[in-house]
């Protein structure tokens, strides 16, 4: 840039009046200028370009897959057309069951797919059921002879499985017979449609996910919460130290970052076991009696004791970094001007590492949001957090609905981000 | 404005000592009356121990040994804020996330001033230093000129009797350092409070200072007016600190009352002030201003008469300064006013120096 910009002298020697402003060579101004930019913006993008590639297939490309099965629904129109088409006379709220055409043509399509493709059976079965209990069993029970059976096939059907009897799986064939579906989110906020295709509420013993987001959120606040509280006076303490020490201390706020997750987890197991060195400890000491002895790990104790470990350098390291740069005299001079100690630490020291504290606080809460493997081992049940379901629900036979509930995440976290940039502004965030 | 005698003093440093790491004595017996209403300015080299002694003064740094006293009472255990006192820092420290107008509000909010009284003192003290318009504005939208008034009036809207600077021009080019100087001594003229300033620029503490406490090595070397010091320094550090000067060394070869005569290396005989000698025989530094040494004069004017050699000129404007050979001494300056029948002189000419004893004094051997 600094050589472009050199060479483009104005000439402003020749004639009184120069129109157009030009180069020392002739060309205009503008153009001189776009084109030493464009060169500098290439060379941008060429440094850019491999880390852009590798996230676009590791990240980007992923990431899509995901939402994209959170509505894909290929199972039901893709096997049963016949079925979905009979079925859009019927009417849904009314609970009486479809005409026989409607179990004729479901015997057709599943006679038709046994013949052509056995996967799309097993596949069709696994997507009834998510939204059906009993579906599998249902199905399973009238495909095999689809070929031979003949009319009426609606008693034949009721009589295989009971199922074919109620309106809800017919309800859940017309509705879903599309390619694209929502009913995962509404799932994932323990909502579902009602017979009039209106949305409602899940049974309450059936809700889970509203409550388990809502816990993960309290987690995450309360860890957030938790690595504040330790991280600041650490971080305060390591920054009016000589680099000497303060690198010392550091190494020990970053040992959780050295060290492996299962030597971490072994640890904090035996430290807070029932059994444990804490419980021992406890009971030597006759604080506790030897039946009184708490439980810390397997639960939501468990879970929040080690996250915070975990997370307690991402507080630290840009609170630190952002208090190494706050020069003693500041609070010298609120002190000087008359203010007491803790006037001129709350007013004068406490709103300039702002910045840091957003910034760890962000990072924070949007990583304990999504953590999974420390939750899954030492969180028992009550500390179990939204990733956990995610996790199972992608392993197991509901992977479009671990997608919906990720893809929610992804947009909490967005929204955080949003906030944060309108609060505090993304060029604030300082990391060490 | 000097204090009449150590109980008078408003300020009063008795017998203070300090140390940071138990080994060496950063300021050494320290003793310094300050009078009310007072420009001190304590000026040394840098490390000589100035701002640690304004930082015990302020109470930031506890004194090792000795007292501090204020206003006739010791404050060794009264802590920074209910000291009273105002400052001035090098770098300002304004406080970032407040606007002017706050930072200002800061000490009075603190003195639980109420709303009405804050604003009427803060838009005085801004119009004092003519920031009046800059009211709304965060430090970092200022210029370094503009932080330093700001800094100024943030030390002095609460009233106090006792305001420090330390080094508070340091970082201001020089001809904004020199309208600040002025600025600054008005305000001290007008409001007539105490100031204690620290520098390290000998011009500055000149224009300034009603007096000007020397530091070197933790101890005061002089202290004295301005004028006094540049005229009449005791010794040869602060001889060589104030000022242009010229250093010859030599030997006490006699003394006479008040006068002496030194023979320099070169074995020719000065005749000098004797102002701060062990006696004859002792080494001993001449110091004599530039602006002293005259051209072609007569031994009946002059009680020192030399031949010199000039080596270098260099115009100045109002004046020409000649560096020449004299004494076998190769730095010997003298400053030739350019005027209308000013002298034209070449390098290598040979031309008569010579100064009256009186200019010339004989301090310590250092
Ligand atoms: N906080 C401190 N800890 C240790 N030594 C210090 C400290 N502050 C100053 N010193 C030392 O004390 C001496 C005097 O410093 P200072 O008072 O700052 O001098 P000045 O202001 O005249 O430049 C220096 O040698 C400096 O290294
Ligand atoms: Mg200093």
């Amino acid at each position: 840039m600094a050589q472009a910009d050199a060479s483009m002298e104005l000439d402003n020697r020749s004639g009184g009046s120069v129109e157009k402003m030009v180069t020392a060579d002739g060309l205009p101004l503008k153009t001189s200028l776009r084109r030493a930019e464009r060169r500098s913006k290439l060379f941008a993008f060429a440094l850019v370009a491999p880390l852009l590639g590798f996230l676009l297939i590791v990240f980007i490309f992923p990431m899509a897959q995901m939402m994209w099965r959170s509505v894909d629904n290929p199972q039901i129109i893709n096997t049963l057309p016949r079925t979905v088409e009979a079925l859009e006379a019927w009417n849904p709220s009314a609970e009486e069951l479809p005409p026989e055409e409607a179990y004729a043509a479901l015997n057709a399509d599943l006679a038709e797919g046994l013949e052509r493709d056995r996967g799309a059976i097993g596949r069709l079965q696994g997507r009834l059921n998510n939204d059906v209990s009993g579906a599998r069993a249902a199905v399973r029970s009238v495909a095999g002879q689809a070929g031979d059976r003949s009319e009426p096939f609606k008693d034949k059907f009721i009589e295989a499985n009971a199922l074919w009897g109620e309106p809800a799986i017919w309800r859940v064939i017309q509705r879903e017979g599309r390619p694209l579906t929502a009913s995962r989110y509404l799932r994932a906020l323990d909502r579902e449609y009602a017979p009039d295709g209106s949305i409602q509420m899940r049974d309450e013993g059936q809700r889970t996910y509203v409550a388990l987001f809502m816990r993960t959120f309290a987690l995450s606040a309360t860890i957030l919460g938790l690595t504040f509280l330790l991280g600041f006076p650490i971080s305060y303490y390591m920054a009016t130290l000589p680099m000497r020490y303060a690198n010392l201390l550091m190494i020990f706020v970053l040992l959780p970052f050295w060290t492996s997750l299962l030597v971490r987890t072994s640890a904090w197991i035996v430290l807070l076991q029932q059994q444990g060195v804490i419980n021992s400890t406890l009971v030597g000491l006759g604080i506790i009696g030897d039946d009184q002895r708490l439980s810390m790990v397997y639960n939501m104790t468990g879970t929040i004791v080690a996250m915070t470990h975990i997370l307690l350098p991402f507080m630290v390291l840009p609170l630190y970094s952002v208090m190494r740069g706050i020069p003693p005299s500041y609070m010298r001079a609120a002190k000087g001007l008359g203010a007491k100690p803790w006037t001129a630490f709350r007013r004068v020291y406490f709103p300039q590492p702002l910045p840091g504290v957003a910034a760890g606080g962000v990072l924070v809460f949007i990583i304990s949001i999504g953590y999974y493997i420390t939750p899954a081992l030492v969180g028992g049940q009550s500390g179990r957090m939204i990733s956990n379901e995610i996790a199972r629900h992608i392993q197991g036979d509901n992977p479009g609905l671990g997608a919906a509930i990720a893809t929610l995440l992804l947009v909490c976290v967005m929204i955080l981000y949003w906030v944060y940039n309108r609060l505090v502004g993304a060029d604030n965030l300082k990391l060490g | 404005m000097a204090p009449k005698d150590h109980n008078d003093a408003f300020v009063a440093f008795d017998r203070v000592q300090k140390t940071y790491d138990g080994e060496q004595l950063v300021v050494k017996d320290l003793n310094l009356d300050i009078g009310k209403g007072e420009f001190l300015t304590m000026l040394g080299p840098s490390g000589s121990g100035k701002t640690t002694c304004l930082m015990m003064l302020a109470g930031f740094e506890t004194a090792t040994f000795g007292d501090i006293l204020l206003d006739g009472k010791p404050i060794n255990n009264i802590p920074p804020h209910k000291r009273g006192i105002g400052m001035v820092f090098q770098n300002y420290a304004l406080f970032p996330h407040m606007t002017v107008a706050e930072n200002l509000s800061f000490p009075l909010e603190v003195r639980d001033i109420s709303r009405a009284e804050r604003e009427k003192k803060i838009a005085r003290a801004l119009d004092m230093v003519q920031m009046g318009e800059f009211g709304n504005r965060r430090p970092a939208q200022l210029s370094g000129g503009q932080m330093q008034r700001v800094a100024l009036a943030r030390a002095l809207v609460f009233e106090p009797d006792l305001v420090l600077m330390d080094e508070p021009l340091g970082a201001l080019d020089k001809n904004l350092r020199e309208r600040m100087q002025l600025e600054i001594k008005h305000i001290h003229e007008t409001l007539g409070v105490t100031v204690v300033y620290v520098t390290h620029d000998q011009s500055e503490a000149l224009t300034m200072s009603n007096r000007i406490a020397v530091f070197d090595d933790g101890r005061i070397q002089q202290l004295a007016t301005p004028d006094e010091l540049y005229e009449k320094p005791e010794n040869a550090f602060v001889a060589a600190f104030i000022g242009e000067n010229n250093t010859l060394r030599g030997k006490v070869e006699s003394v006479d009352g008040a006068y002496c005569t030194l023979q320099l290396a070169d074995g020719s005989r000065v005749q000098a002030l004797a102002v701060n000698i062990e006696g004859e025989g002792a080494e001993s530094t001449l110091s004599l201003r530039p602006e002293r040494v005259y051209l072609d004069v007569s031994s009946e004017t002059h009680d020192n008469i030399f031949e010199g050699e000039v080596r270098e000129l260099i115009y100045l404007g109002d004046h020409i300064r000649v560096r020449m050979n004299v004494c076998g001494n190769d730095e010997f300056v003298l400053k030739m006013p350019n005027d209308s029948h000013a002298r034209r002189l070449s390098v290598g000419e040979r031309v008569q120096v010579g100064w009256v004893k009186e200019d010339c004094r004989a301090l310590d051997p250092s």
